[in-house]
């Protein structure tokens, strides 16, 4: 394509510039806006129109918004639900991927069919059975809960790559270790599992997103615990009771998306390798 | 392979380890997935507001209560046209950007980040923040349309029910355009590229190596992709819910805003009457699902063969 686009007139060029600039700017702008609205007087961000810089900036927004907002809290109940499922995820889908990819054992293609049915079942067929159960269990009050149900749902897709890793990995491997007399446990913890390094790196990624931005389970699981809310839910309630604070909104979603978005910014590697995999498996 | 001649049990106790290793994933899977879809099943056969233990079994009613509601076949509705313009959008757009990145060019690494950026943000709060940025009479999207005088009065994006389900289609497809356009780039990596340079010797134009090498070779990538496209379509409930909450009027209630409505925030909760909502819909989807996963094993088995 590079040579191709050598031979063609600079107007295209230059009309492909435009486009790809004008285009950039529609999807990023609504970031700018909220960051500028986040540091404006409330009056101001109705004033000013189009200017996105603020006179003086408001710093009083953020503390509004960490304070008494309460987005402080909510930011640790993220934090942990968030470190919490990617714990548990990795844990789980690293062993059942392992044996899934690696041994041949009776009921194998049985759970890959039944994994491979659960990538099609809506979240919100599910929901209200798993917040039956987490009743049930006596784990609507923590965070536990809300991890668990992360954890144990839409988790295929680790399964898969973890599977996939290991499957590619040389026989030679294990049966050196094996006659050296190492066991099943200790080839997976000491020789497997560090092997699997990349994948570990992308399921984390992958999973630290979709936990960080869990919206119905997290909703569903804190009706009635207002202090176990995360940050999407806690947006939702803010906006809800000051509907016209639009600078302490917007530094609330400032507060919200910011550790997301720069935590994307250092693995952006990871994370498109792991999505683009998907694909071409 | 040797352990094939043994009894089966024999086998299971030799792999026990195994087993072990998939406890963990069984018994979450089995409870925050099998379970639940098993128990749905079992709900839409009840009449239960939640507040008692169990509710009481009532055969097909919910499911016929159903097929009478015109605010379930609304939200039928509503998700079947959302499915029909977003995903075609967002796969289409996509893959025209695709073909515009898949070059080395300056800046095309910040063009390809900028298009991602709102893939990685959390819907809950893009829907909460498209509220402000749509606003009729502060939002500086209205602001700049009247600006430019494309616009002579403002436009109420969400709260017109004319508009609305219009509206979250565009914000959808702006919020995940990103993640496709990945997928795309990925597909048209694995195209080699001297098939174009021998194109290109045979005098063949851009658009004619398009149609004769990129679009066929697509053609697996295009049902995949499709198919994604289509799940992730019907789990709109993150951004629906704090973007329109499904209003006004009910215009932009999509089928899991129904459910969650009538489990979570009426009155009294009729966990029944929504788990058999679900189901139905379930139903719908995975057969839609089926389909494409059908058509997607005929293609591949077909490259195989050749």
């Amino acid at each position: 394509m590079s040579t191709m686009s050598l031979r063609r007139p600079a107007g295209w060029t230059i009309l492909r510039y435009v486009a790809l600039v004008a285009l950039c700017l529609v999807w990023v702008y609504p970031f700018l806006w909220l960051v500028s609205a986040s540091l404006k007087s409330p009056l101001e961000v109705f004033s000013k129109g189009l200017n996105l810089l603020p006179d003086v900036p408001v710093w009083e927004n953020y503390a509004r918004a960490w304070g008494q907002a309460g987005f402080s809290r909510y930011m640790l109940n993220t934090f942990f639900v968030t470190i919490g499922t990617v714990v548990v995820v990795v844990f789980h889908t690293a062993l059942s991927g392992y044996v899934l990819g690696r041994h041949d054992f009776v009921g194998r293609k049985v759970i890959i069919g039944i994994l491979g049915a659960t990538l099609v079942v809506p979240a919100g067929l599910t929901v209200i059975p798993i917040v039956d159960l987490t009743s049930a269990l006596g784990l609507l009050n923590g965070h536990w809960g809300i991890i668990l149900a992360l954890a144990g749902s839409g988790q295929s897709a680790a399964i898969l790559l973890y599977a996939g890793y290991f499957r590619g990995l040389p026989r030679e491997l294990e049966e050196a270790a094996f006659m050296d007399g190492a066991g099943f446990l200790r080839i997976f913890f000491y020789i497997m599992l560090p092997l699997a390094g990349p994948v570990t790196a992308t399921v984390t990624v992958l999973t630290f997103l979709a936990a960080w931005n869990a919206f119905l389970i997290p909703l569903v699981f804190t009706f009635g615990t207002p202090e176990l809310r995360t940050l999407p839910v806690g947006m939702l309630a803010f906006v809800g009771t000051n509907e016209t604070d639009w600078s302490g909104m917007a530094a609330a979603a400032t507060i919200s998306l910011l550790p997301v978005i720069v935590f994307f910014f250092f693995v952006q590697r990871y994370f498109v390798e792991g999505i683009a995999g998907a694909v071409k498996a | 392979m040797q352990q094939n001649s043994k009894p089966v049990m024999a086998r299971i106790w030799a792999d026990r380890w195994i087993y072990v290793f998939l406890l963990p994933t069984l018994t979450l899977v089995g409870a925050f997935t099998i379970y639940p879809v098993v128990a749905s099943i079992w709900f839409s056969f009840l009449d239960w507001n939640g507040f008692e233990r169990a509710g009481s079994f009532i055969g097909l009613a919910n499911y016929n209560e159903l097929l009478a509601d015109p605010l379930f076949w609304n939200a039928f509705k509503n998700t079947v046209v959302f499915l029909v313009l977003a995903v075609p959008l967002r796969v289409g757009l996509a893959l025209l950007l695709a073909i515009i990145l898949n070059a080395h060019f300056p800046l095309v690494r910040v063009f390809r980040t900028a298009i991602f950026l709102p893939v990685v943000t959390t819907a809950a709060i893009v829907g909460v923040v498209m509220r402000y940025v749509l606003d009729p009479t502060g939002g500086p999207l209205n602001i700049a349309l009247l600006n430019s005088h494309i616009l002579g009065q403002p436009l109420n994006f969400l709260g017109s029910a004319a508009l609305a389900l219009y509206s979250a289609v565009g914000i959808w497809v702006w919020k995940w355009l990103g993640i496709t356009l990945i997928y795309w780039l990925a597909a048209l990596q694995t195209i080699p590229r001297d098939l174009y340079e021998a194109a290109e010797l045979d005098g063949a134009g851009p658009w004619r190596q398009f149609r004769c090498i990129t679009l066929p070779l697509l053609t697996p990538f295009t049902l995949i992709i499709t198919l994604i496209t289509v799940i992730d379509a019907t789990n709109v409930f993150d951004l629906m819910l704090t973007l329109t909450g499904g209003g006004p009027f009910y215009a932009t209630e999509v089928i899991d805003i129904y459910v969650y409505r009538q489990a979570f925030t009426s009155n009294v909760p009729r966990l029944g009457y929504a788990s058999a909502a679900a189901i139905f819909f379930g139903i719908m989807f995975i057969a839609v699902a089926a389909v494409q996963i059908i058509a997607l094993r005929r293609v591949r088995s077909g490259r195989h063969d050749q």
